[in-house]
């Protein structure tokens, strides 16, 4: 790895060498230095019941590239996900998560693919950051066959077991007790991984979670629960439904943390922490301070309960991405033109799972009939004409 | 002569007869010919039902918000409460404009909570109170179920009427377009398999108008399951509709279209496909006799059976799944009552028998299409080509 060791040698050969690695890498001029770089957050954490860590996050510059890239290529996901939504390529409930991408970029920096992550239906871009494809997203929100439920799924039930992800649910606040239930297996199995289970304001309220968070706490399961305070469920306001809108709070006798959820690094710091509080200690709640830019989903403007000042506010001050560019250029990681260069690419990659997508054909009729039970004893099974449709359960 | 005069300042004054009517300053029964001076006003709509021309098109959406209007100002027991069914106008506009006019106290923005929500509406119940709670979908309604059958279903029963429930849970039921396995569930077998529960589920706006009152008014815990896709569907209404006393009785299904080779069972969206299905058939020379349930519990069999001693073939439609559903409840009914009566086999159409797919080739397939319903009709009548063979 010549080059990288010519790129990490003193900063004046850096410059000069720059433009040549550049050349050497035409189609992606992404940093492949490591060499260590501390920034801190932009606000301290808020602890409760433990000691917060430390503001000062250790990062790279590779990895601060990679944030920038994988933010960038969710938010494109999510904007190309609307326009197709009113193209009618996509029916039913499209839940967007664009200004939420630093919770599912920092949370992925912090721990591995054998982690486990469980989610509601706001899940495009977690499945994204779990190693999902743009293809698969794509695919799975037009109903084809390339995508990643084979279009029986939809927007709100995106899977990747092979990657610890486990969905993709549609009841507000189950998938807390299912998220528990992962850390239980996980602790069981004895294989020294959490579980990262990520539900909103709206859900925080839920008694399902309480249950749940008791017994975890009661098991000292490795359960770390992640309420991503966007500020409003669906068109009510945080402080219409809680009594106590402090989320990382509400587990009483249980740890928690509050996280500024728009700053990668602070989410890549606690989530890190977390995992190490949670295989010590048992459970842990996480509050991720966010926004999401688009309405509760796509038939929600989401105007009629914020004000566009504080959208806009929120986008100016706060954007995640934002953060990442200014970060990079501030530290002289990567050039304006780079970092644009590095947005035409990811358009362009988006555009092309599209296309790709559009081709993908609609599932086969007899897909209507598969994966009922994993085991169905040739069982007979009906359409909505039992006498004319009719198989049987393989 | 003095309420003539004060209707004519207030109509002036912008008021219409019909709010002045909701408002139950003029409790007028429609139906009054000539007689009183308020009907002079407006002599056309004492004739409303005869001339089409003046026959008014609403929708179920506006139906059911007139209909939660005028009981909320009936009576200051009824209540509201449900998620976005205050400042967010309903998730589906149903509660549009209630906030305003019944304010905070009742008409009230839950959390998302259902289990907490819907036990706090029976315990309101229990007191006396008449909440009208709101699922979302009734999906959702499963976070809550132990309240609605254990804690208002049964209670009349267990306390020997001592703790009667007058509580409706209401919110649209079954498929929409495109929601997927999670958001697609028809519950009205599941309710409907409940004795202490009255489960209704409206077509048209005339239904959803009728229907809506009556469970209100009624003193039992009354299911009342909508449907997302007929929300903004208009319907012709006429004005004994419009009417704030109107009412549809429980327990009673209406013949929708009159026919005599078959009859065909329906309730909610699918009697509209059911009715499609006929006008089919009647090109066929099959004269389908279309029954909207309205009321899946107490289930209308005495109008049921007589429309299949009438017709011999029966034909039942449904969303949901096949298994223990509505229809098999139907056809269990029309065997056990009418069995020397039936000249076919009787003919289930249902929901697939599986989890809702999301790729729209395979929704389609899981959901009862027109065709479905032509080609069980014409089986039943032995009109049809022969049945596909087991796969």
């Amino acid at each position: 790895m010549a080059l990288s060791k010519l790129s990490s040698s003193s900063s004046l050969s850096t410059n000069i060498l720059k433009p040549l690695t550049n050349s050497f890498f035409l189609h992606r001029p992404i940093s492949t230095d490591t060499t260590p770089l501390t920034i801190e957050t932009s606000v301290p954490f808020t602890s409760h019941q433990c000691e917060a860590p430390s503001r000062s996050v250790e990062t790279t510059p590779k990895e601060l590239l990679s944030f920038f890239r994988q933010m960038a290529t969710m938010r494109r996901m999510e904007i190309a996900a609307d326009s197709l939504y009113k193209a009618k390529l996509v029916r039913g409930f499209c839940h967007l998560y664009d200004g939420q991408e630093a919770v599912a970029i920092g949370m992925e920096a912090g721990i591995t693919k054998k982690d486990s992550i469980i989610t509601a239906y706001r899940d495009h871009c977690t499945f994204l950051g779990r190693g999902g494809t743009l293809l698969e997203v794509f695919s799975e929100l037009m109903g084809r066959k390339d995508g990643c439920s084979h279009g029986k799924g939809g927007s709100m039930h995106f899977y990747k077991k092979d990657s610890g992800f486990y969905g993709g649910h549609g009841i507000v606040g189950a998938q807390i007790p299912l998220g528990c239930g992962l850390a239980f297996a996980q602790k069981y199995s004895k294989d020294e991984t959490v579980t990262f289970a990520l539900y909103g304001d709206g859900a925080a309220n839920q008694g399902q979670l309480f249950e749940a968070l008791n017994i975890a706490a009661l098991w000292d399961l490795p359960a770390i629960l992640v309420c991503e305070n966007n500020h409003y469920g669906m068109g009510t306001a945080e402080w219409r439904a809680a009594k106590s809108p402090s989320y990382y709070k509400r587990g009483d006798y249980v740890p928690g943390l509050k996280v500024d959820g728009m700053d990668a690094l602070a989410v890549k710091q606690a989530c890190k922490f977390a995992k190490e509080h949670a295989l010590k200690n048992g459970p842990m709640i996480l509050e991720m301070d966010t926004y999401r830019y688009h309405g509760h989903s796509m038939s929600d403007p989401g105007s009629t309960y914020r004000t566009r000042d504080e959208i806009s506010g929120v986008r100016q001050e706060r954007d995640p991405i934002e953060r990442i560019r200014k970060l990079i250029l501030a530290h002289d990681l990567a050039t304006e033109k780079e970092l644009k260069d590095i947005e035409k690419e990811v358009r362009k990659e988006v555009d092309d799972a599209i296309a790709k997508a559009k081709e993908s054909p609609m599932p086969e009729p007899s897909e209507l009939f598969t994966n009922v039970y994993v085991k169905g004893y040739g069982v007979e099974v009906f359409g909505a004409d039992r006498k004319e449709v009719r198989s049987a359960l393989p | 002569m003095v309420l003539l005069l004060a209707v004519n300042m207030v109509t002036r004054a912008g008021f219409s007869l019909k709010q002045l009517k909701m408002w139950g300053i003029i409790r007028q029964k429609v139906a009054a010919g000539g007689g009183s001076p308020v009907a002079r006003i407006r002599p056309v709509v004492s004739n409303l039902r005869n001339y089409s021309s003046a026959v008014k098109q609403m929708m179920v959406r506006e139906a059911l918000n007139s209909a939660l209007d005028e009981e909320m100002s009936a009576d200051p027991k009824v209540f509201l409460m449900g998620e976005e069914v205050g400042e967010y106008q309903g998730a589906y506009k149903i509660s549009k404009g209630l906030l305003e006019k019944y304010g905070p106290e009742r008409v009230l923005d839950t959390p998302i909570t259902e289990a907490g929500f819907t036990g706090i509406g029976v315990g309101a119940a229990y007191y006396g109170l008449k909440p009208v709670v709101e699922f979302m979908t009734f999906n959702f309604s499963m976070q809550a179920i132990d309240h609605i059958i254990n804690s208002a279903a049964k209670s009349n029963y267990m306390s020997s009427g001592q703790i009667s429930v007058p509580i409706v849970f209401r919110g649209p039921n079954g498929a929409a377009a495109g929601v997927g396995a999670q958001h697609s569930h028809c519950y009205a077998a599941w309710y409907a398999s409940v004795p202490g529960l009255k489960v209704l589920s409206p077509y048209s706006s005339e239904d959803a108008r009728g229907l809506l009152k009556a469970a209100i008014r009624d003193p039992d815990p009354v299911v009342f399951l909508e449907n997302e896709l007929l929300y903004g569907e208009s319907f012709p209404v006429s004005a004994e509709v419009l009417d704030s006393s109107f009412c549809l009785p429980i327990g009673k299904a209406k013949i929708e279209r009159e026919g005599k080779d078959v009859t065909i069972t329906a309730f909610s969206k699918i009697v509209g496909l059911s009715l499609k299905a006929a006008e089919i058939l009647a090109k066929e020379g099959i004269s389908a006799e279309v029954i909207n349930l309205r009321s899946i519990r107490p289930l209308d069999r005495s109008t049921i059976n007589a429309s299949v001693r009438k017709t011999n073939r029966l034909v039942t439609v449904e969303e949901g799944f096949p298994q223990h559903g509505v229809g098999a409840e139907i056809c269990a009914s029309v065997i056990e009552e009418s069995f020397s009566y039936l000249d076919a086999p009787v003919e289930r159409i249902a929901g697939a028998d599986v989890p809702m797919p999301y790729a729209a080739n395979l929704e389609r397939m899981a959901v009862p299409q027109v065709e479905d319903i032509v080609r069980a009709a014409k089986r039943a009548c032995y009109r049809s080509v022969p049945m596909a063979a087991a796969a």
